[in-house]
């Protein structure tokens, strides 16, 4: 194993805002941010909806306000097969909606809670995603 | 007052996920790579959430009700079974192929990524099967 790509000073400071939005939700919403639940609860309920909505708006513009307040292009790299990624994205929809939560309702939300539920969901994902990772690698 | 916070949430996961660089998917699947090249920023980003949510958590749970609602909307559930284990094994399956969980994919629509949108569009068909598949528990 070698360390690579390894930053740890943004990794921190980003989670700290992510935990700060978690925060904030709970103590003035009394809600848990999951993006999976918030997503789904959007599309298919009603309850909450508009908050919802204000929420995955405000997830969208995030990433524009840095970069217009920073001038700094947002660079990603993903996969450019369609294919892949209809498959992951059924994946991860239906996992997420089976298991009740993504990385962050059961990894950030639940496990800040110390839910047992969560921090076993979590072991499992990312078991799994690494062993997926392994096995993309060798083919 | 409680739609202001939703947006302001929203904003500032937004702008965790691009400061922490967990919007790119190569960092992600970085995280997961861990017997070759591993890149453990996101277990730093995990770090950073929970020593600022933690706290909030458990200093606030015995309060009667938040500030701008009525009362806390969340249900605790302890349930540790089959559909735990086999939901998180499809998404960590599902995650580990492209490198997107849910946040990270809807916050990179931003960057009209069409990559992106596609792996959007079919986790929306995900979370449509699965209920679908459930008994409706809906009041008519």
């Amino acid at each position: 194993m070698n360390i690579v790509n390894f930053t740890p000073v943004p990794a921190f400071l980003g989670g700290a805002l992510i935990g700060l939005a978690v925060v904030l939700f709970f103590v003035f919403n009394g809600r848990l941010i999951g993006i999976s639940g918030i997503t789904s609860n959007f599309l298919l309920t009603k309850k909450n909806r508009f908050d919802n909505f204000l929420f995955i708006v405000g997830l969208i513009i995030g990433p524009i306000l840095y970069r217009s307040f920073t001038s700094q292009e947002i660079n990603i790299s993903i996969s450019n097969s369609f294919f892949l990624l209809s498959v992951a994205g059924l994946l991860v929809g239906v996992g997420t909606r089976i298991g009740g939560g993504c990385t962050s309702g059961h990894g950030i939300s639940g496990i800040g809670r110390f839910s047992l539920r969560s921090i076993i969901a979590t072991i499992t994902f990312m078991i799994v995603g690494i062993f997926t990772v392994l096995v993309k690698n060798l083919v | 007052m409680s739609k202001i916070i939703s947006l302001v949430c929203g904003i500032i996961f937004g702008i965790g996920l691009t400061v922490s660089q967990m919007i790119d998917p190569a960092k992600v699947l970085g995280f997961l790579n861990i017997f070759e090249n591993w890149d453990p920023s996101l277990a730093f980003v995990m770090i950073g959430a929970l020593i600022i949510s933690s706290p909030f958590f458990h200093l606030f749970k015995n309060n009667k009700k938040p500030i701008f609602t009525k009362s806390f909307n969340y249900t605790v559930n302890k349930k540790i079974n089959k559909k735990l284990i086999i939901g998180s094994s499809l998404f960590g399956a599902g995650w580990g192929l492209a490198g997107l969980c849910p946040g990270p994919a809807i916050a990179s629509l931003a960057l009209l990524n069409i990559n992106s949108a596609v792996f959007v569009v079919a986790m929306f068909v995900g979370f449509y099967l699965v209920k679908l598949s459930e008994p409706t528990t809906q009041a008519r």
